[in-house]
Order: C-alpha cells, then sequence, then structure tokens
C-alpha cells in the first residue's frame, strides 16, 4: 500500500512522512499527478493561507485528486487540507474548496485569541473509522484561525469561540482540522486508523 | 477546553543541553535530542530547542542536533537561536522543525516576521522577546542573547510582532530567568493582554505554584520549563496534577 502526500507547497510535510513511517507505512511526498492518482490512499497536508490551495490547480494534482475520489480512495485532509475540502474560507473568497463538506469556514471571533493553538479535546459524536480505539476527550493539538461550522458530517467537535468541526467524515474522504502528526499518541492512533482502512 | 500549554525548553550550545542562571554561568545537562524525547514522554505540551550560542558567535543553528531530535518528536518542535533570514529558516523547518523563534534578528529587520510568515504560516513564527524592566512597569526588549538594549518598550514591540505576522510570542524575563522565584507575572499579563496572539511565558520559574500563578494572574496561554525539569525538581506529572488541582486545564492524561 502506497500513500501519497500531496505536495503543494504549503506547509512541512516530512512531519506528516515522519509520522507515518514510525507507523511501518510507505509514504511519499509527491506533487505529481500520475503518483497522485496511482496511490492506494490520499493525504492532502497544509498549514497557512486557503490561498495556498491554489496550487493545487497546478501540474494536474486537483483532476487526480478528483479522479482518486471517484475511485473510492480513501483520503485524508489535515489543517487547511481540510478547510480545502469545504466550499470555502473567507480567508480568500476569491477561491473555492473541492465541496466535499457544504461548509465555509470563517474565522474565529474577535472574543478569542487567534490563532487558536495548543491541545485542545475532541467531543466524538459519532463513530468514525478513524476514531476508533480513542476516548472520549481526547486531546489533539491545533494551530489555525479558520474553522469548519458544525455540519451534518461531522464526527467529532471541539470547542474554542464556539464549537467548531474537529473531525468530519463523509464516505471515504475525511477532514481533520487538528496535526495528528503533532498530536502524540492519539495523533498515531488516528493516523494507524487511516492507515488501516480498507483500500 | 483549550489548555495551558507546558512547553519544555532546551537551551543547547555546542551540541549540549545547558542551563544559565540570568544568561551566564552555564551548566551541561544532557544530550538535545535524548531529552526532548523524554519530556515528550513525560507530558511536556511541546518542545523548544534554542541554540542560546548562535547569535552572540555569528554561527548557523545546528541543523543536525534539531534533526537527531526531530526524528523522535511526534509533538509540536520549535528552534530558535541564529535565525536571521527567511533561508536560515528553511534550513530549521527541512530538519523538522514546526515552527521558529526569531529575536535579535526581527529587531534589527522587523520585515523577516512578515516574509516567514507568508511563506511557513503565521502559525510557524515566534518572536521571542527578552525582557528586562525599566522602572514604572514599562519593560525594554534587548537583542542579542540580553546583550543589547534596543530602546523599544517590550509591549509595543509585541504588538508590532503580532501586526507584522507573528503568531505567537515567547517572552522572557530577563530579571527573573534562572532565579527560581516565579515568572514575572506584571510582564506577562501586560504583553498578554496588549496582543491577540498567545504568549508564552518564560523565566524564573522554581516550583508548580510558580505555573500557577503565570496562568491565573500572569494571562499567559504557555510555560517554558527548563531547568526544574532537567533536574527533576518537578516531576512534569507533579506540575500537571498541580495545575489542574488548581482549576488550570492542562492536557492530563497526555
Amino acid at each position: 500500500m502506497t500513500i501519497a502526500i500531496v505536495d503543494y507547497g504549503a506547509g512541512n510535510l516530512t512531519s506528516v512522512k515522519k509520522a507515518l513511517d514510525s507507523l511501518g507505512s510507505r509514504a511519499i511526498i509527491t506533487s505529481d499527478a500520475e503518483q497522485i492518482s496511482g496511490a492506494d490512499k490520499l493525504i492532502v497536508p497544509g498549514v497557512g493561507h486557503f490561498a495556498a490551495t491554489a496550487a493545487l490547480q497546478r501540474n494536474g494534482m486537483l483532476a487526480a485528486i478528483q479522479a482518486a475520489i471517484r475511485h473510492e480512495t480513501p483520503l485524508l485532509g489535515i489543517c487547511l487540507g481540510m478547510q480545502w475540502l469545504c466550499a470555502a474560507s473567507t480567508e480568500a473568497p476569491e477561491l473555492a474548496g473541492l465541496n466535499i463538506f457544504a461548509a465555509d469556514c470563517t474565522h474565529f471571533p474577535s472574543q478569542v485569541k487567534a490563532p487558536h493553538v495548543g491541545w485542545n479535546d475532541l467531543e466524538v459524536i459519532r463513530e468514525s473509522g478513524l476514531l476508533t480505539g480513542l476516548p472520549q476527550r481526547s486531546f489533539v493539538y491545533f494551530a489555525h484561525s479558520y474553522r469548519v461550522p458544525l455540519i451534518e458530517h461531522t464526527v467529532a467537535s471541539c470547542e474554542y469561540g464556539g464549537v467548531f468541526s474537529a473531525v468530519v467524515e463523509q464516505g471515504r474522504i475525511f477532514g481533520v482540522q487538528f496535526h495528528p502528526e503533532k498530536s502524540g499518541t492519539v495523533g498515531k492512533k488516528i493516523l494507524e486508523n487511516f492507515c488501516e482502512l480498507p483500500c | 477546553m483549550l489548555t495551558k500549554r507546558i512547553i519544555a525548553c532546551l537551551d543547547v550550545t555546542g551540541g549540549r543541553v545547558v542551563k544559565g542562571v540570568q544568561f551566564l554561568n552555564l551548566r551541561d545537562a544532557g544530550d538535545p535530542a535524548d531529552l526532548a524525547e523524554a519530556h515528550s514522554a513525560a507530558g511536556a505540551d511541546e518542545i523548544v530547542l534554542l541554540d542560546i550560542s548562535a547569535t552572540a558567535e555569528q554561527r548557523a543553528t545546528l541543523l543536525e542536533t534539531v534533526r537527531r531530535a526531530a526524528r523522535r518528536l511526534f509533538i509540536p518542535f520549535t528552534v530558535g537561536g541564529g535565525i536571521r533570514s527567511l533561508a536560515d529558516a528553511s534550513a530549521v523547518f527541512d530538519a523538522g522543525a514546526d515552527k521558529v523563534s526569531i529575536n535579535s534578528a526581527a529587531l534589527c529587520d522587523p520585515t523577516l516576521i512578515t516574509c516567514i510568515a507568508e511563506r511557513f504560516g503565521s502559525q510557524a513564527v515566534i518572536v521571542a522577546i527578552d525582557a528586562k524592566s525599566a522602572g514604572n512597569q514599562h519593560y525594554q526588549a534587548f537583542a542579542r542573547g540580553g546583550r543589547t538594549p534596543t530602546g523599544r518598550d517590550a509591549c509595543l514591540w509585541a504588538q508590532e510582532a503580532e501586526s507584522r505576522g507573528a503568531g505567537e510570542i515567547l517572552l522572557t524575563s530577563m530579571d527573573r530567568d534562572g532565579t527560581g522565584v516565579g515568572f514575572d507575572c506584571v510582564l506577562t499579563r501586560s504583553v498578554s493582554d496588549a496582543v491577540r496572539i498567545p504568549v508564552i511565558a518564560s523565566g524564573g520559574a522554581g516550583g508548580a505554584e510558580h505555573f500557577v500563578n503565570v496562568f491565573r494572574d500572569g494571562h499567559a496561554d504557555a510555560a517554558l520549563a527548563a531547568s526544574i525539569l532537567h533536574y527533576g525538581t518537578t516531576a512534569l506529572a507533579e506540575l500537571k496534577q498541580t495545575l489542574s488541582t488548581a482549576g488550570i486545564s492542562v492536557r492530563w492524561p497526555c
């Protein structure tokens, strides 16, 4: 099994690969459309500005990801990668997301500090293959200023300046707002669960 | 609920961890990668590695040390010391750091903050401020490892850093550093209340009650712990239990 970590120039991908390596998974970092469409699983990571997702339209990456989704390839979006799976973000309103999850990402309200940085706990709303074996209220590491609201596909939520989506799931497509690769043993378990999903 | 973070800090020089008292009298405390992993396993929420000799000696950050430590860490990892340019920051990120901490270089050229933030995101840029009391509850920022006064007010500099794209402020009280008498809660509160980004308090921790104080009275979002962890004065478990008992939300058990 090969997991392709999609490289579109947004953030430190080596930490995601390092975490997968430690789990014994074969992961490659790539921006090559063929490698993306040939992978058994996809991870779309990312930190920073929503505008960075525009780079996914280069080199046929977008078409390759869409094709993979049509072939029901499991896909995990992390942080900005999760937000890109939504319709849009007020951070870069001129850009469209993939609209797998029909929601708009918005900035945290002004009464709380932003970015939301640190360890916060997950409230699991419904069962998910991604969260198998995790106790309720597990802590994970967040670093983001925009968030996805609660939607019908929310499987776990988090509270900071109101409640927002921490984990979303639709079919074989998952999004996590936090960084599993930086969330210690809890994060590793989530990545392990993703690795173990049937291809 | 967002928890208060305990960040284990490794002051490194010549590839070894050291801890000074008021920036001087360095004592050897071990291998950086070993200590980083040990602190992570014990419940540290993040690891910061500061190459404390880098600015003074005009040399590059010890990328190999960073690489070795990063390989063994699955929690956020910050590196500071000797980062003067976007290229320096890129090299540190390539070696496995999640965030960089910049201090003297940002004071010298504040556009560096924006430059790194635009490339790697604000969450990856910590601006470190070494502050010393100037009387009347005012604090001055110092550069070059606390050697050079800048004439800048610490609060105003923190606000400027935020507006230029910093994601967090790492605030060290030079008056308290290494003394073990407790954090400077007045300094921490004044900076924390002046900005809308998280503030990490540093300098002076000697016991668990000092952390309770800096979170409650200093309005800190996170606190740095160095010598008290290396020498086992306060184990992380004990520290987090004390915080929890005091009603401060922490990540425990990890």
